[in-house]
């Protein structure tokens, strides 16, 4: 069956850094993903089910991994070689039971939450985060009875989602998929969740003023969750929520999601300065202003150099940064954090958050499906592949916003079409 | 030979392509036969002793006005207010008439032993003049004598320990004006009247205001009702200046000098530029050729300097002292003499070519909000009686409408551009929407007393100037400008004249009648 396989090659990882320097998602050709044609992974034990992906999202931190440009941080948290795709929606090749336990026929639909933690790695006891449902904080992701993986496809154990010939997952990490959820709306659950988790971990208050810096799928998911779980009383509701989105398409779906404004990213800061009242030091023209007071919150959803900087210079004193986009090595002058009293914080996946008072925790999965069904993010997919055209697809990925897209998959269904489907965003 | 007046053209089989202006370029368009093409006056024989003729008009005031010399004594408190760097268009070549009446009031009052003088740019809410600009205004002399003393300065209309409440007209307006000037014994306000809209009690009552006097009349409301800006008895903004200019007469005493310029706009080397096309000679058409070629070769930056430094030959046709509104009728009739043009009927869609500089840019950038107003606000309401285009009708205007702003001098129109006009063009929506926190910003408000930035709320001005046009067209359509700057102010974008003009049958039907206004030289369409 049709895989595709990222192998240890510094060969080939070189040659793709170097292809990516023309461009997002140009590694694919030369680097170390590799067409091949592989059987489904072994079951590693117990409570272990197979899900054969239907849809199979490209993610930033994907896209990294194929273009060599991820951090080596990372080194020590997967194991090789590996299949990609951690964005999952599949069928159930046979019965089992779910997260919480409930039971799943064979052939149900679910989605992959993809993080390997305690529970998977069958770690007793689990770790503190596990054991209070954090298990995007888990110690033990690179321990255990599975080789290091800090999530399904990254790990050489569990396959990932894009391969025909599937992936196995614990019990603990499948959802039932609602029946009213289209494939394309299920396949954006795992970035809802993150944004969700962003949303929830960001210390949001009543009429704080909100700037999301970046539009693509992160973007947008944080876009619509804060929205969302703002409007049905989940979290406290901000005063504005400005999005910093580059293309047009991403400023209209960030007003649809439910941004009070949408601008270009250079804007961005002039629009935050304009409602905060602030003042602005330097040059009234330049790109990227001071700005003496500013947000409350900012959410950076790219994760480049460009983006952290800009975002500790339109965030108030003492306010906070979330980065929610995936960074890497980056040069940042941290003169203004430790100036104005930033935090900067990093949002990472899921697991569990609390909601105001609430004795009990609510699973992020379970909040990430609700603003799934309530915003119709299956739009964020613009466009999906088969499996042999993965050089186009995640090219197409690399270069969505400019080409007028947010969320690029692999099509895995039984009959999908022929060639790759486009939808208008 | 005398001046001729203005001209009505008809466009036939023989006459050649008109004259386009085009932001900082120029070039030629053939308009279809029966179209009509507007002219202005040539320009009327100067005063040959201006200094003479201003002596005269301030020893010989008009109305109930004592003669200046009268009127000063030792010990009193004497302001000079003067306008600032939006007149006039191009800046006229030295000396200024500014200079010129400045220089002979301060001799009377140096005469009469008055000490205490100050000198004061009647800003309003524009930006703050720079020294260079003062001194071509003033002359190095006045500058010299007055600035480093800090007696001469410029309208803060954001300074509340310089501003006075002068209370409210019958309807209820507050009238806030610079302190100094309304506490001084006289307040000599030298005007320059480039257009008939300029001068009279607005002088006073806009160029030395505040925000909070200023909203009564610079809102969509009364410029709508402004029909128009050129015709006073018709225009609700002055209709307003007029009730504040007379309560403000009650507890100050104003000695108003009003001046008026001829039409020789261009130095002698782009005369063709105020020429009518058939009549140029071949030197005329070699120096267009030239220099239109040129231009367009010409780095956008580079034309825009170039352009900007032409210094305009204007001579003073008229100099008139004394009451405001004595004053202001002297004034308005020299206007009207030197620029009316007798235009029978209106016209289905109206062209213009957009020049390099309106009031808001002198030495700056024409953004695109400042080309809306330029030709909805100003060369729109060149009119009396009748707009030059009906209702319903389309206006065509030709100019590049960069997306380019100049940072220091339109800091709140870059965010009225990229977060006001997404959401609305309706000047009453964004009025309640969005003014009050652009006028009220800390640091538009900075940059304006501080920098050379208009104020916060200025943008918005600019567009309610163009709310009595933007309510009586049928469509906007904007030749050879950026597409997206275009669009984003609700106009359309059409790569050529005769994509317009097609675009525009879409509007007005098959068989338009087209006029097309050859300004500048400024001239004003008496339309019946």
């Amino acid at each position: 069956m049709k895989t595709l396989l990222f192998e240890r090659s510094l060969p080939r990882f070189a040659a793709a850094r170097v292809a990516s320097t023309f461009g997002s998602g140009r590694g694919a050709g030369v680097g170390p993903l590799r067409l091949v044609d592989a059987h489904a992974p072994a079951l590693p034990g117990d409570g272990w089910h197979r899900v054969l992906p239907l849809l199979s999202g490209i993610c930033g931190s994907d896209l990294a991994t194929v273009d060599g440009r991820s951090s080596r941080y990372f080194e020590d948290l997967v194991s090789f070689p590996f299949v990609p795709g951690h964005e999952v929606v599949g069928t159930l090749e046979s019965g089992g039971t779910g997260a919480n336990g409930s039971p799943l026929a064979e052939g149900a639909r679910v989605v992959l939450e993809p993080v390997l933690g305690c529970t998977a790695r069958a770690i007793e006891p689990p770790c503190p985060a596990c054991a209070v449902g954090q298990i995007g904080d888990c110690e033990h992701v690179a321990f255990g009875h599975l080789r290091p993986g800090l999530q399904t496809g990254f790990c050489a154990d569990t396959g990932g989602g894009w391969s025909a010939a599937g992936l196995v997952a614990h019990a603990s990490q499948l959802h039932r998929v609602p029946g009213g959820l289209r494939d394309e709306d299920a396949v954006t659950i795992e970035p809802v969740a993150c944004a969700v988790h962003a949303v929830m971990s960001a210390d949001i208050r009543d009429g704080d003023s909100v700037a999301v810096l970046g539009a693509g799928t992160l973007g947008l998911a944080v876009t619509a969750s804060l929205a969302h779980l703002s409007a049905s009383g989940r979290c406290a509701v901000p005063s504005s929520l400005a999005v910093g989105a580059r293309y047009p398409h991403q400023q209209r779906l960030a007003v649809e999601l439910g941004a009070t404004e949408a601008l270009s990213p250079g804007q961005l800061a002039r629009a935050v300065r304009r409602r905060s009242r602030s003042l602005a030091l330097g040059a009234p023209g330049i790109r990227a202003p001071k700005l003496t007071g500013g947000a409350d919150v900012v959410f950076d959803c790219v994760g480049s150099a460009d983006s952290i900087n800009q975002s500790l210079a339109m965030v108030r004193p003492r306010g906070r940064v979330a980065l929610v986009g995936m960074p890497g090595r980056v040069h940042v002058d941290l003169a203004p954090l430790w100036h104005r009293e930033v935090a900067l914080v990093g949002a990472y996946a899921y697991g569990t958050e609390r909601i105001g008072g609430a004795a009990a925790p609510v699973r992020t999965f379970d909040l990430a499906m609700e603003v799934v069904a309530a915003l119709g993010t299956g739009r964020l997919v613009s466009a999906t592949y088969p499996l042999d055209r993965f050089e186009e697809a995640v090219a197409h990925a690399g270069s969505a916003g400019r080409r007028g897209a947010v969320k690029i998959a692999f099509d895995l269904r039984p009959a999908p079409g022929t060639v790759w489907k486009e939808r208008p965003t | 030979m005398s001046p001729r007046p203005g001209f009505v053209l008809e466009v036939d089989r023989s006459t050649p392509p008109t004259l386009f202006w085009n932001g900082e370029r120029y070039g030629l368009e053939r308009l279809p036969e029966g179209a009509r093409v507007v002219y202005a006056p040539e320009p009327l024989d100067k005063i040959d002793d201006p200094v003479a003729a201003i002596r005269h008009a301030l020893e010989h005031p008009v109305g109930d006005s004592q003669p200046l010399s009268t009127l000063l004594r030792t010990g009193m408190r004497l302001t000079i207010c003067f306008d600032d760097v939006s007149l006039p268009l191009p800046p006229m070549q030295a000396p200024d008439v500014r200079q010129l009446v400045i220089e002979e009031v301060l001799d009377m009052a140096a005469a009469a032993g008055v000490d205490d003088v100050m000198l004061i740019a009647a800003l309003a809410l524009h930006r703050r003049m720079t020294e260079a600009e003062l001194r071509h205004a003033l002359g190095n002399r006045v500058y010299d004598a007055f600035a480093p003393h800090g007696l001469l300065t410029q309208h803060d209309a954001e300074d509340p320990d310089n501003l006075v409440d002068l209370g409210q007209t019958d309807q209820g307006e507050e009238i806030e004006i610079n302190k100094r000037a309304a506490t001084s014994d006289l307040l000599v306000y030298v005007n320059i009247n480039l257009v008939a809209m300029d001068g009279g009690h607005k002088s006073v009552a806009t160029g030395l205001a505040s925000y909070k006097s200023l909203r009564h009349h610079h809102n969509p409301g009364t410029m709508r009702h402004s029909k128009s800006f050129m015709d006073a008895p018709a225009s609700e903004l002055h209709t307003a200046n007029w009730r504040m200019g007379r309560k403000i007469a009650e507890s100050v005493k104003v000695f108003q000098i009003e001046t008026t310029l001829n039409t020789d706009t261009f130095p002698s080397r782009f005369a063709f530029l105020q020429k009518r096309e058939w009549e140029w000679s071949l030197r005329d058409r070699a120096t267009f050729a030239a220099s239109s070629a040129a231009l367009d070769r010409t780095p956008e930056r580079v034309a825009r300097q170039i352009l900007q430094s032409i210094k305009s030959p204007y001579a003073m046709r008229s100099v008139q002292a004394g009451e405001v509104e004595a004053v202001h009728a002297l004034t308005t009739a020299n206007v009207w003499e030197q620029q009316g043009v007798a235009v029978s009927g209106q016209t289905d869609i109206l062209t213009m070519g957009l020049p390099y500089i309106c009031p808001y840019n002198v030495n700056s950038i024409m953004n695109p909000i400042l080309v809306a107003c330029l030709g909805l606000g100003y060369f729109f309401n060149m009119y009396r009686g009748k707009p030059l285009v009906r209702e319903g009708g389309v206006l065509v205007m030709r100019h590049p409408t960069p997306w380019d702003f100049h940072p220091a001098h339109h800091p709140s129109y870059i965010d009225f551009f990229e977060q006001v006009l997404p959401q609305t063009t309706d000047p009453v929506e964004m009025s309640k929407l969005y003014e009050e926190s652009f006028a009220t910003d800390p640091w538009y408000i900075h940059l304006y007393r501080t920098g050379h930035a208009y104020h916060g709320v200025h943008p918005f001005y600019m567009w309610y100037w163009c709310a009595h046009a933007l309510e009586h067209l049928g469509r906007v359509i904007v030749v050879g400008g950026d597409p997206k700057a275009v669009r984003r102010l609700g106009f359309s974008p059409a790569t050529t004249f005769d994509d317009a003009l097609e675009m525009a049958r879409d509007v007005v039907g098959p068989s338009p009648t087209l006029t097309h206004l050859h300004s500048p030289p400024l001239l004003m369409a008496d339309v019946t």
